[in-house]
């Protein structure tokens, strides 16, 4: 788990973030583009579950384990989760379910890094 | 586009959509830091973990009852949430040994950039901006049968 992962999913949710802020600012109904954009942050997401599993097993550093595996499987429940709560709400606020959640995941993303290098908050 | 039409005028609809999925995270946040806190280190600050798992439960209420348009509950567990995060606030920082590890509600929140201290009044304001839409149709239908 290298800080350039973590750092790297938590921005590319924040540009997710935007661009579904920009959606909802426009009043543009959740658009194609914007799906696979989530689509996109998921796979970075079950990449950094598996990733950081693997790195786990095969740390000697001092981690909280459950912890941390605990942070990786909501980061990755959380985007399906919107976009199903979001996708159903045909007002501009649709899409502002998705910037709340994608500024979610970059907060966690962070917070699992903190977890990762045993800063405890 | 679509949201000139009808809106629905449930807490769930329109801006409560994004507000539930606020009060979602925070359900999930504090409910899963108090079980956390309570399985690994529960006698490092029972205080402090009792009151996360509190305030965990209220914010799953809250989220519950404003996703399925319960006002009456929402009221009830938004005003707790309120007082929980005052009270909790100004205890924190007048006498920091009641609560050696942090809560959601430490510090008016300041752990969750104030977003406890804020959500209860942004909560409130939605009940009470939807309560009039929903009574519309009521007192509609209401005339409907009299006249």
């Amino acid at each position: 788990m290298t800080d350039a992962a973590a750092n790297g999913v938590a921005w590319l949710a924040v540009v997710v973030a935007v661009f579904a802020a920009w959606h909802t600012v426009r009043r543009q109904p959740f658009s194609n583009p914007l799906f696979y954009a989530a689509a996109v942050l998921e796979i970075a997401l079950l990449a950094m579950l598996v990733g950081g599993s693997i790195a786990l097993a095969g740390t000697s550093r001092d981690v909280d384990g459950v912890l941390f595996v605990s942070y990786l499987v909501t980061l990755v429940v959380i985007p399906p989760a919107a976009v199903l709560w979001g996708i159903a709400e045909k007002s501009r606020w649709g899409t502002g379910v998705v910037v709340v959640a994608m500024l979610t995941v970059a907060v966690l993303c962070v917070r699992v890094l903190q977890i990762w290098k045993g800063i405890n908050v | 586009m679509s949201d000139t039409g009808p809106n629905p005028t449930g807490t769930a609809h329109g801006f409560g959509r994004a507000l539930v999925a606020v009060y979602a995270v925070f359900a999930l946040a504090a409910s899963a830091r108090s079980i956390f806190q309570l399985a690994t280190k529960a006698d490092e600050a029972p205080v402090a973990y009792a009151l996360s798992a509190l305030a965990g439960v209220v914010y799953v209420v809250a989220t519950f009852a404003l996703a399925t348009d319960r006002r009456r509950l929402a009221t009830a567990a938004i005003g707790f949430e309120l007082i929980g995060v005052l009270a909790v606030g100004v205890l924190s920082l007048v006498d920091g040994s009641l609560f050696p590890d942090e809560t959601v509600w430490s510090d008016f929140g300041a752990g969750y950039l104030l977003i406890p201290l804020v959500l209860p009044f942004v909560g409130l304001w939605w009940l009470q901006s939807t309560r009039g839409q929903a009574k519309a149709p009521r007192t509609h239908t209401t005339r409907g049968r009299n006249h």
